[in-house]
């Protein structure tokens, strides 16, 4: 790539910031070039988090009709899955999923309610509310 | 700390220790440590689910520039973990204090100077930590634009984030570095070591053997569910694109590091030809990153042999580069 070719896009999912990468100057050198952003990777970007949006809003459905307990909802809230709790806790995904029922959840140890608050970085008058949409 | 200098890199690892010797002395271009830690690879990893999407990395595992640049440039590099927050965060301030610049391993979700749309649970993000003024560290995160700050509470947070690669608060600093480096015959082993690894691999998701098991993947998603298959062929280029330059982007970093491996060898005509070669299979997977993103945006059909067999003619193009640079002599 030609350091002229370098897109420059300015692509939302760069939020305004700028990313380097080295192509080659006119005088056949390579070079460090700053990059506004690329229509490709910001369909993908774009499409992850569309992604995550989705699970996020099917996540507050679920917990709003009482299917699922708030901590469902706040792991997908906070970028996580089931893999990355469980990763992030230390706990077993099948304990974990047993969470995600709103009457267990209520019943749970103040220590592994300060654990998800820890790893999911909420507040604990918070974990067991739904937010306003 | 005032003279230091942050600059803006491609790639976080590599961006880290190139700031961090050019400013103890020892000027090296980011490049160059990239190639002179062969971080360059690839693998594909169907059975590790990263979000959900098989693994998929264009380069070496985290943390391994760090140890490899350490160990062929036989610099003393210190690295520190912690088993509390309190003595990482400790260390650090004393570290600071006595007017060190020191790296640092940390998730990039926590770090609040991160925007939203490039935050995500990564454990190993690497950036520079130069100073600190009343409230807040001064860092200098290779893939930002300009220097940038962070309080304590989110800094501590990121380098004592749980999970996957979890930091442990990792700081790493220089001790001491060799005078007079003779970089000649660290480029010459590390080239062919990389062109062997790449080419010869005995694992079949590693190297080029992965990069065609995973055009074979490609082949496969003709029989799952549409929506997958445009996640799996997103997440294919976003991990080449997105997650710290990728594919693309390291192919054209280690073409650099050819080319000025090149000039060092007073003008070495098979490094200057493989750098040109290395640019051309970088040009490629920006096409194929092009082809998929399109198909993704499209209502039509996909067509996964085209991207599958784009994906073999990469393999093999790379692979010249590889057989060229054994052809290397000192």
């Amino acid at each position: 790539m030609n350091t002229q070719n370098v897109p420059q896009d300015e692509s939302s999912t760069y939020a305004k910031m700028k990313k380097t990468i080295y192509a080659k100057n006119s005088d056949g050198k390579m070079q460090g070039i700053s990059s506004s952003g690329w229509d490709v990777e910001e369909t993908v970007t774009r499409q992850a988090l569309d992604d995550i949006e989705e699970h996020v809003k099917e996540a507050y459905e679920e917990v709003k009709s009482g299917k699922k307990s708030t901590l469902y909802y706040f792991m997908f809230a906070k970028k996580m899955d089931l893999l990355l709790l469980a990763q992030a806790t230390g706990f077993f995904q099948w304990t974990i999923k047993k969470d995600f029922n709103p009457k267990h959840f209520k019943k749970i140890k103040q220590s592994r309610l300060e654990e998800y608050c820890d790893v999911l970085g909420v507040e604990l008058d918070e974990i067991r509310e739904l937010p306003n949409e | 700390m005032s003279d230091f200098k942050h600059t803006h890199h491609a790639h976080c690892e590599s961006g880290v220790i190139s700031s961090m010797l050019t400013y103890h002395g020892f000027a090296i271009s980011e490049p160059m440590v990239f190639g002179l830690s062969n971080a360059l690879n690839f693998a594909y990893i169907p059975f590790v689910k990263i979000g959900g999407m098989p693994l998929v990395a264009y380069r070496s595992l985290p943390k391994s520039i760090v140890k490899n640049i350490r160990k062929n440039l036989k610099i003393k590099m210190k690295m520190e973990t912690f088993s509390s927050q309190k003595k990482g965060e400790d260390r650090l301030d004393k570290l600071l204090e006595e007017g060190k610049i020191v790296g640092a391993q940390g998730s990039m979700y926590w770090l609040e100077y991160v925007p939203d749309e490039l935050s995500f649970h990564f454990n190993a993000h690497n950036f520079l930590i130069y100073g600190k003024d009343e409230e807040k560290y001064l860092i200098s995160d290779p893939v930002f634009a300009e220097a940038v700050k962070c309080s304590k509470k989110s800094l501590s947070k990121s380098r004592f984030s749980k999970g996957a690669m979890a930091p442990k608060g990792l700081l790493y600093y220089p001790e001491s570095i060799p005078k007079d480096i003779d970089l000649k015959p660290i480029i010459a082993k590390n080239i062919k070591k990389l062109s062997k690894n790449m080419l010869r691999t005995p694992v079949p998701i590693a190297g080029l053997k992965g990069l065609r098991y995973l055009a074979k993947g490609i082949l496969k998603l003709q029989a799952k569910d549409k929506k997958y298959a445009k996640l799996f062929l997103g997440n294919i280029v976003r991990m080449q694109e997105e997650i710290g330059t990728g594919g693309a982007g390291f192919r054209f970093m280690y073409a650099s590091f050819l080319e000025e491996s090149s000039e060092l060898f007073g003008g070495n005509a098979v490094l200057s030809d493989a750098s040109k070669m290395m640019l051309e299979v970088g040009d490629e997977y920006r096409e194929f990153a092009l082809v998929i993103a399109k198909s993704i945006k499209s209502k039509k059909e996909i067509d996964f042999k085209k991207i599958s067999d784009m994906l073999f003619k990469i393999s093999e193009n790379e692979a010249k580069v590889y057989k060229k640079l054994l052809g290397f002599k000192a």
